[in-house]
């Protein structure tokens, strides 16, 4: 098959955990990487070494351990910047997760002022295939300061539709924050036309790129976007990391978002002076062996290359679209084309529920997600109440998707669906 | 790994999946609620009608699985002609049933096809589903109780 990564055998031996057999002896098909990603030996390793050798405190220990650890993990933001090629790695921000970043955006958002201040009148355009956790947070800010919330409806075949574009982001708006890559319908984005528009009329762009930098090279610089927020555990990292990565303009112009050690420059009794970024927006002891282990997880990428990455997603999804069409009452949400979606393929099979679905295929070892995915919106946009989603990764064998197809064919005579 | 998948789907419940009993919203009620299973989106509106201290109605509306909609009309065939307070019990049975981790042995007296959930308690990611609607009854009972006292007093 085209396009796969040559030494996918290679590969799926770095991952301990796909050579597992679960409870009832059947060796596990891991299809839930757009949830979280499973990890190399070389994240896990990294982690452990830290711990066993290295680990302090950052920053504030004046001693050889707290200088070990402080360069691992100004190192790991380095990795990171080299990554999404960041111009400057000061605007690489750590965070708990992708969920964290768009908070920390929102939040600043609702206390700054000139420019970037946010009020009544004031516009703020999301789209309505965002994952949660790029809705709440600009509900809030609107809600809180007086301004409309808008959005982009999609078309039928699951893209944004685009045809009001210069209508939805106009002179009154402020903020476009919008998904790269669905997690729910696989799309890709045309987020650089969009930011195009949005910098016309004098707004800034947010990108979670949470789906997008798992899958695609990115590139910050050339993307568009003025801020952009990605968490650790999808990229095969570990969990509790997250990145912002924004452009040093926006973000020195945006205010503190906690307060607390580490942040500050000089702290009296009545008042303080913040630290420049990145250390102005990350208050306290931060996740310091997730970040090192971040750090090792985008090396592990950078060395098998995104350009191989993405051709292999591709390969696997177009080779499981095709797969997912021989299944009787099956219909895909999203594009079917392989070309313009990333590695999430969200489905339904007429007369069973998701849950059932993903009942049946893990007695047969097969990990899939079923609900909303945090795309509630979306799935109303589409009439349904839920899903199933299969997403894969670097990992992914085509005999992966081969069992999915049998396991749902499996599932269908099992609810007796002719 | 079908054996594992027979218990939870018990005929019974496959039965009530595909014909589900007392469906639909009806007249008259005292109280009207709406439950959502928040992880899958799972949702449930349930209308409940008590009349002299008996449930003589349970009517809904239901998107869900098979767990959850076959629960949805047991539950129904439980409660329906039932004093409240008996109702309540049954809950609450069925509830121990379902928090069990699939130790509890249930009454076939007391629960009666609600007995085929047993093995739903051994997959804590199902219990949810299995729970949904009897939450939903209880939360609604309850209301409806809270109504008819005021108007009881108010006489
Ligand atoms: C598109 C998208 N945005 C945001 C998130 C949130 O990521 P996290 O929960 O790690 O903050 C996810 C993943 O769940 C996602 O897929």
């Amino acid at each position: 098959m085209d396009g796969l990564l040559p030494e996918l055998d290679v590969i799926r031996k770095d991952f301990p955990i796909l050579e597992r057999t679960l409870d009832n002896g059947q060796p596990l098909v891991y299809l839930d990487s757009a949830n979280t990603s499973q990890k190399p030996q070389v994240v896990i390793d990294t982690m452990v070494d830290h711990l066993e050798r290295h680990n302090a405190n950052i920053s504030r220990a004046m001693h050889q351990l707290g200088a070990e650890s402080t360069e691992a993990f100004e190192a790991a933001r380095d990795k990171v910047a080299t990554f999404i090629g960041a111009p400057d790695r000061d605007e690489v921000i750590f965070t708990k997760n992708a969920t964290e970043a768009l908070n920390l955006v929102a939040n600043t958002l609702a206390w700054a002022t000139g420019d970037l201040a946010i009020g009544e009148g004031d516009e703020v355009v999301i789209t309505e295939m965002e994952h949660h956790s790029n809705i709440v947070p600009w509900q809030l800010l609107t809600q809180r300061k007086g301004a409309t919330l808008r959005w982009f409806g999609l078309t039928d075949d699951g893209r944004l539709d685009l045809s009001n574009l210069d209508e939805l982001v106009n002179e009154r708006t402020k903020v476009v924050s919008l998904t790269w890559v669905s997690n729910m319908l696989g799309t890709i984005n045309p987020i650089t036309q969009i930011a195009r528009r949005a910098h016309e009329v004098g707004a800034i762009v947010v990108v979670d790129a949470s789906q997008a930098v798992p899958q695609l090279p990115v590139d910050v610089a050339a993307s568009g976007a003025d801020l952009l927020a990605f968490t650790g555990h999808k990229v095969v990292g570990p969990t509790g990391i997250g990145v912002l990565w924004g452009k040093r303009a926006v973000l020195d112009q945006l205010p503190p978002f906690h307060g607390g050690g580490e942040m500050i420059e000089t702290v009296r009794m009545d008042i303080s002076t913040y630290a420049g970024i990145p250390h102005k927006f990350e208050a306290g002891t931060p996740p310091i062996v997730e970040a090192i282990g971040l750090g090792a997880a985008v090396d592990y990428l950078g060395h098998i290359g995104m350009e191989a990455v993405h051709a292999h997603e591709q390969a696997i999804t177009r080779y499981a679209l095709e797969g997912l069409a021989t299944v009787p009452g099956l219909t895909v949400l999203g594009p079917l084309d392989a070309r313009e979606r990333g590695g999430a393929i969200s489905f339904e099979v007429e007369g069973v529920h998701p849950h059932d679905i993903a009942q049946v295929l893990d007695s047969r070892g097969i990990a899939v997600r079923a609900g909303h995915h945090c795309a509630k919106p979306a799935h109303a946009r589409f009439g349904v109440q839920s899903s199933t989603r299969m997403s894969s990764y670097l990992y992914t064998t085509p005999s992966e998707i081969d069992a999915l197809v049998e396991g749902l064919e499996y599932t269908r005579s099992y609810f007796k669906l002719g | 790994m079908s054996n594992e998948l027979d218990a939870l789907y018990q005929e019974i419940i496959l039965d009530h999946y595909k014909h589900p009993h007392h469906q639909g919203l009806r007249e008259p009620f005292e109280a009207e609620v709406h439950h959502v299973n928040p992880t899958c989106g799972d949702e449930v509106t349930l209308r409940v009608h008590v009349d002299d201290g008996v449930v003589s109605d349970v009517s809904y509306d239901a998107v869900g699985c098979s767990i959850s909609q076959a629960s949805t009309s047991v539950m129904a065939d439980l409660v329906i002609g039932k004093p409240v307070d008996e109702a309540m019990s049954i809950h609450q049975e069925f509830l121990t049933l379902m928090q069990g981790k699939g130790t509890v042995v249930p009454d076939e007296d007391v629960l009666e096809d609600g007995i085929a959930f047993a093995g739903v308690a051994k997959f804590p990611a199902r219990v949810k589903c299995a729970l949904l609607s009897w939450m939903a009854w209880k939360d609604a009972t309850t209301q409806a109780g809270a109504s008819d006292a005021t108007a009881s007093k108010e006489i």
